[in-house]
């Protein structure tokens, strides 16, 4: 479904990311793993069109995705949770909500989309009526997470939603990818929390320094000795 | 000095119903603000333009003066997005100084320009609304005044709703909140920015068209609305919409009762006194600053 290859991006003379492939099938969840400042946001970025790759192409259902601007990747049914909860703070969780709601497609289900989400997050449902910066940390992810629901998103990036959040909440975290995985729901999953997110995913990269330096089913990365020794402490 | 109640009276009243029209020149502004952190230095030469719009309408055209509603509105939204897309969108994001330098050297070209076209007169319109009074016991309301007011409290409410209520209204609060997140729920954010620009410059056509009536015109008029608008801001809470109203019926208030009991010379002290104040006590605004 979504087909990075051999992307660079450079931030003026600095290259964050060096030919950078990956794939990520429907219906998969891909987890891409990597130290701090290892390139995984800027790659997240690149996708959502936010920032301009100096070289390669990125193709999305066949797409080329490397002229369009941020919301028209968006509009194509493209969603990212974005590191550290980006919230519109001052307006209600309803109204962040509708927000994730608002491209054209997502608009004509809008009101059915809603109730699939106070579903999922009874939550956001209690607070609907609260300013978005008065909820806890865990909340706002949730409303994050549903925010990018409201956009029946084809395909979902998650930058380090668990970054930050308490125990409790992380696991609550993964137990929502867990779920939208359960319903077919593509998901790229970039994450520091390795161990949790091997055992999510089928499929993971790991990136150093702006380069892919190890592929395969997340069981092998999990077992293999470079992954334990650089992210596990094993 | 004494100051007999019926004099105190009028200028209450007739400072809230000047009040309401420096509410929306300065609605505008605030919004501008608000979105995409630029304060437009020319606003009171747009307000300017405007009013130009309207006096030739009137005063050549024999428009009615509210009528011009159809023409200043639209032009202005038309005159904000051209010199949005042409001057200010190549420098967002740029030094504030840069942006200053560019939106005050906007509004000297406008002056000029309406000094080499219009020379310095001072323009007045008479039309049939202009002498028009009502009178409540020993006060009296203007009725272009009140009109203006009405007007004003009525495109404030429908730019409030707008920004509330609507889908795009609030894409623009969203832009506004977090520029990146917007982008990424599909908002074209360059998009909201023009709009925005033209919406804040719009309203400035309306209130132009609600003041032909009993404002004078001139090519330096957009000197003291321009002023008075960066004072309501300021005093409102930047980029604080409702905060924006309630300090636009302050300053009209301060203006207004200022003038009946200071001698001439002196009453603008008060505005800009309160102004002084506010920047020293309270730099937030009386209601503390906002993203739009
Ligand atoms: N806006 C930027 N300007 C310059 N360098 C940046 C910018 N954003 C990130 N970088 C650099 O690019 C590299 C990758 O950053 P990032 O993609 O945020 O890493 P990660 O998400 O894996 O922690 C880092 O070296 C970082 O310092
Ligand atoms: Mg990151």
């Amino acid at each position: 479904m979504l087909d990075v290859q051999q992307v660079s991006v450079h931030y003026g003379a600095f290259q964050a990311l060096h030919e950078v492939s990956l794939q990520v099938p429907a219906g998969k969840v891909v987890s891409l793993v990597g130290a701090n400042g290892a390139g995984k946001t800027t790659l997240i970025n690149t996708i959502s069109g936010l920032l301009k790759p100096s070289g390669g192409a990125i193709f999305f259902e066949g797409q080329d995705l490397t002229r369009l601007s941020g919301h028209q990747v968006a509009g194509l049914g493209l969603a990212q949770i974005p590191e550290g909860r980006k919230i519109f703070p001052e307006m209600t969780v309803y109204e962040n909500l509708l927000m994730g709601g608002y491209s054209a497609q997502a608009r004509k289900l809008r009101s059915q989309t809603l109730e699939e989400v106070y579903t999922l997050f009874p939550r956001l449902r209690d607070r609907h009526k609260q300013l978005a910066r008065t909820l806890s940390g865990g909340e706002q992810q949730m409303l994050v997470i549903g925010r990018a629901l409201m956009m029946r998103p084809k395909l979902m990036m998650f930058d380090e939603p668990s970054l930050g959040l308490a125990p409790l909440m992380v696991k609550a975290v993964f137990e929502v990818v867990v779920q939208l995985k359960a319903r077919g729901m593509t998901i790229l999953l970039v994450e520091q929390n390795v161990r949790q997110s091997l055992r999510v995913a089928d499929y993971a990269y790991v990136l150093e320094s702006g380069q892919i330096v190890l592929e395969g089913e997340s069981r092998a990365v999990l077992e293999n000795e470079h992954t334990r020794r650089a992210f596990l402490g094993l | 000095m004494t100051f007999s109640p019926e004099l105190i009276a009028q200028s209450i009243i007739t400072g809230i119903m000047i009040g309401g029209v420096f509410a929306l020149i300065s609605v505008g502004l605030s919004l501008i603000w608000g979105v995409m952190r630029i304060i437009n230095f020319a606003h009171g030469e747009f307000l300017m333009v405007a009013m130009y719009i309207a006096y030739f309408l009137v005063a050549r055209g024999g428009w009615d003066p509210y009528a011009t509603l159809l023409v200043t509105t639209p032009a202005l939204f038309l005159l904000g997005a051209l010199i949005f897309r042409g001057t200010i969108r190549p420098i967002l994001g740029h030094p504030s100084m840069n942006q200053i330098m560019l939106t005050v050297g906007l509004s000297l070209i406008l002056q000029n320009l309406a000094l080499v076209f219009f020379k310095a007169d001072v323009l007045t319109t008479r039309t049939e609304y202009t002498r028009m009074i009502l009178s409540i016991g020993p006060v009296i309301i203007r009725v272009p005044q009140l009109i203006a007011f009405i007007g004003s409290a009525l495109t404030a409410f429908l730019l409030y709703w707008y920004l509330q209520r609507t889908d795009t209204g609030r894409a623009i609060r969203a832009a506004a909140q977090n520029k990146q997140a917007a982008t990424l729920m599909g908002v074209d954010v360059q998009r909201i920015y023009l709009l925005a620009f033209g919406i804040g410059s719009a309203t400035l056509g309306v209130a132009a068209s609600l003041m032909i009536s009993f404002y004078y015109t001139s090519p330096t008029v957009g000197l003291f609305f321009g002023l008075i608008a960066y004072v309501v801001v300021v005093l409102g809470g930047l980029g604080n919409f409702l905060g924006t109203l309630v300090a636009g019926l302050i300053i009209g208030l301060t203006e207004s009762v200022g003038a009946a009991i200071l001698p001439g010379s002196l009453s603008r002290v008060l505005t800009f006194a309160l102004f002084i104040l506010v920047l020293l006590f309270r730099p937030q605004g009386l209601f503390g600053g906002k993203r739009a």
